[in-house]
């Protein structure tokens, strides 16, 4: 195709492209290097139902002449990034010099807010992105050998954790897991325990969380497994069967190999997409003991007052977190399509 | 359509209208939007001042508990997406900050006549908002349980305990307590609580700065996690839906909720004749020997948007006046505890009152309270699961205040 052909071919996703993706990472980039203006407090007293308190408030129309100066607030450069809510330079090399032990330092590491997020979400990332892989393509395999008839209403069951959205689908899981609820009753009739919880400790929670994932985002992996099931050239499976090869060796040795590009991009989609994992957390109510980067985004916007440097610095630093995921898959694709051109 | 039928019809829209026009309360035109949070108590304002709503008038309220995440933006427009933000004492604050109300000296000279002194909310002089209704967090039991274990109901958090490890020892629940300590806003307000009960300080005097990490604030972290013992495994997720919902199953004995839901509970729904009948409201109880109740003091009212024309103020400050009036108090008395004329109180409201009279403070009003609020919710599970120390958790929350704090600009 000539590159003009191809310029005008692209135009229009490019356009999109750049007005709804680079633009708002554009402007989020520069949120996240500056801070609020240093606020102008003035003590005044306030009287309510309650009797009259001395109470510090702002002084409207000075920062209102603040910002009308400099509308985006205070420089601070890379500042944020590394002050104590974020990669929190300072305290990560004081626990560094201080612990006695790697265990100690780990302890410290996990006390602030950022690296406690970022643990569990690289957890989440790659327990759940393999299992998925894993699990969708059983249940593909499983499918595909079923009679025809049978085959429809399976896939529709199939796909049904996929099709609920995640906040209800988690917050109809966190109902069944409560203690009264029937699955937390049926685990603690199970082990005899009155006090077990899935939501009480920190690893059960995790485990809830992962579990919850894998059971949303295996359909995913099972319906692009199943189309590329289709696929699959009958003639090789036919050659195979007649060498004698049982049904694990025509799977292992035709069909795996065959559908290692779509292992690839449900890889790659999964990795995105359980990096930015957070509606288990709000729907599980799970904050107490597992956050993540798009968790402590949405905190930071919510409630009184709205922190907006802060989540944009976090906002940048989890897009840079799934460059660096996506990046090894990435190479691979570019070295697999220069060897091709080549 | 036939034109018997167009001609029914406008004969019906014309009935239609000029009852409405009727029901007018004496506004003459404009635009009235309420942005509000969802609870009974405020669904009935919101439908007493729909009522205004007539000719060249427009009525509407959008209830929902995410309002403190829509009003600074809301108002932030101009002319502003709606005319009345309701709002609590800790809610108000960005408002003010951002200057998005208005003063409402004029309009209460002009329509307030029927408004108590104490509802109008001033600051430096001038009314900002119309106190309706007030709140505050305080101790329900359940008579009949306390008595089975001989016991008055308790005055301290202490006299909880004590009730607590009886009422577990005689067999009758394993988690008798419960208080909303959900993770985030619900834990940092049991924080906040406790922490005034010690008489603590949250904030070195005239400055921003935190001063949490002392005396006070370790032991409000110990009675706290000593309440959480006798709490449901659970407990960090516990919020006022959830604890009212176990309340109602009659699995707690002991609990300090918010008196906004002392309707709900003393209601014949959602819960059986024995626990209804034994459910009972005391003040919010001391801690550590001190005599303030380890409680915060809420008001809620309304406030009117800078961002709209003069015309729509007026109405919209006539159609709340409607929304909490003699007849809309005096028909909802169980749903809150109304600041207004026309207010009975009702056995709903005996805890809130004993609170008020037993000397509890106000929520503070300062604009880097929030923040302060905030990190206390994100830093004290861990200490609550016995992961971390009393120490280290104040510590976590004064560094995280302090970093929020410098970025907002109130800290240098």
């Amino acid at each position: 195709m000539p590159h003009r052909t191809f310029l005008w071919f692209i135009l229009p996703s490019l356009v999109a492209m750049i007005l709804f993706i680079a633009l708002p990472i554009g402007s989020v980039i520069v949120q996240s290097l500056f801070v609020e203006h240093t606020q102008v407090l003035i003590v005044s007293e306030s009287c309510g139902p309650f009797g009259c308190t001395e109470t510090t408030s702002i002084d409207v129309e000075a920062t209102a002449a603040l910002q009308a100066a400099e509308p985006l607030g205070r420089f601070n450069g890379l500042g944020t990034y590394f002050d104590r809510n974020h990669l929190a330079s300072l305290e990560v090399s004081q626990a560094w010099s201080s612990s006695a032990s790697i265990a100690e330092f780990f302890s410290r590491l996990m006390n602030l807010p950022f690296y406690s997020a970022l643990a569990f979400t690289m957890t989440y990332t790659f327990v759940v992105t393999p299992l998925v892989i894993v699990l969708g393509l059983f249940i593909a395999l499983g499918v595909n050998s079923l009679p025809q008839f049978a085959k429809g209403p399976t896939i529709f069951v199939s796909l049904l954790p996929m099709i609920i959205t995640p906040l209800i689908g988690s917050l109809i899981l966190f109902w069944m897991i409560d203690a009264r609820g029937i699955i937390g009753s049926t685990l603690q009739a199970l082990f005899n325990d009155g006090s077990l919880s899935l939501k009480a400790s920190p690893v059960l929670t995790w485990i809830t969380l992962i579990v919850y994932g894998v059971w949303h985002s295996a359909p995913f992996a099972f319906i692009v497994f199943y189309a590329g099931l289709q696929t699959v050239p009958e003639d090789t499976l036919e050659a195979a069967l007649i060498d004698g090869a049982s049904r694990w060796e025509r799977v292992r040795y035709v069909v795996i190999p065959y559908m290692a590009p779509l292992v690839v991009f449900i890889a790659l989609i999964q990795l995105m997409d359980n990096f930015r994992v957070f509606e288990p957390i709000v729907g599980f109510s799970a904050q107490a003991n597992a956050t993540s980067l798009s968790w402590i985004i949405y905190n930071d916007l919510r409630g009184d007052t709205q922190q907006f440097g802060s989540a944009a610095a976090t906002s940048v630093l989890t897009i840079l977190g799934v460059c660096v995921l996506l990046s090894p898959v990435l190479i691979r694709t570019w070295r697999d399509f220069n060897r091709k051109r080549a | 359509m036939t034109p018997t039928k167009m001609t029914a019809l406008a004969t019906v829209m014309v009935v239609l209208s000029g009852t409405t026009a009727m029901a007018g309360c004496g506004i003459t035109a404009g635009n009235v939007s309420i942005l509000s949070n969802d609870f009974a108590a405020l669904n009935a304002v919101a439908a007493g001042a729909m009522e205004c709503a007539g000719d060249r008038v427009t009525v509407t309220a959008n209830q929902t508990t995410e309002h403190r995440d829509l009003q600074v933006a809301a108002l932030t427009a101009n002319p502003a997406q709606y005319t009345t933000a309701v709002v609590a004492n800790s809610s108000i604050v960005p408002l003010l900050s951002a200057g998005l109300i208005r003063p409402l000296d004029d309009l209460v000279a002009e329509h307030g006549a029927g408004l108590k002194p104490t509802q109008l909310i001033t600051i430096d002089g001038q009314v900002m908002a119309i106190a309706f209704m007030a709140n505050a967090q305080h101790l329900f039991y359940r008579s009949d349980i306390l008595a089975e274990v001989g016991l008055d109901a308790p005055t301290t958090y202490e006299e909880v305990l004590a009730a607590a490890e009886a009422i577990r020892a005689a067999g009758i629940m394993e988690y008798p307590v419960a208080l909303n300590t959900g993770a985030g806003w619900n834990l940092g307000e049991e924080f906040v609580n406790m922490y005034m009960g010690y008489g603590g300080e949250m904030f070195v005097p005239g400055t921003a700065q935190a001063s949490v990490n002392d005396e006070a604030g370790v032991a409000a972290l110990n009675m706290l996690k000593a309440l959480t013992e006798y709490s449901n495994p659970d407990f960090l997720t516990f919020d006022s839906n959830g604890t009212s919902a176990l309340w109602e199953a009659g699995e707690v004995a002991l609990a300090t909720l918010w008196g906004s839901r002392a309707g709900t509970l003393l209601d014949d729904e959602g819960s059986t004749p024995e626990v209804v009948e034994n459910t009972a409201l005391a003040g919010a109880v001391t801690t550590g020997g001190g005599t303030v109740p380890a409680t915060t003091l809420w008001w809620d009212g309304f406030t009117i948007s800078a961002n709209i024309s003069d015309e729509d103020a007026e109405a919209t400050f006539i159609a709340m006046l409607n929304g909490i009036s003699p007849e809309v108090i005096s028909a909802n008395s169980d749903a809150a505890v109304w600041l207004g004329e026309g207010y009975e109180p009702t056995p709903a409201a005996v805890g809130v009152f004993a609170s008020a009279t037993a000397g509890a403070v106000p929520y503070p009003m300062s604009p880097f309270m929030g923040l302060m609020h905030s990190a206390a919710g994100d830093n004290l599970a861990e200490f609550l699961q016995g992961s971390e120390s009393a120490e280290q958790a104040l510590a976590d929350i004064e560094a995280a205040y302090t970093t929020a704090a410098t970025a907002q600009g109130f800290l240098q």
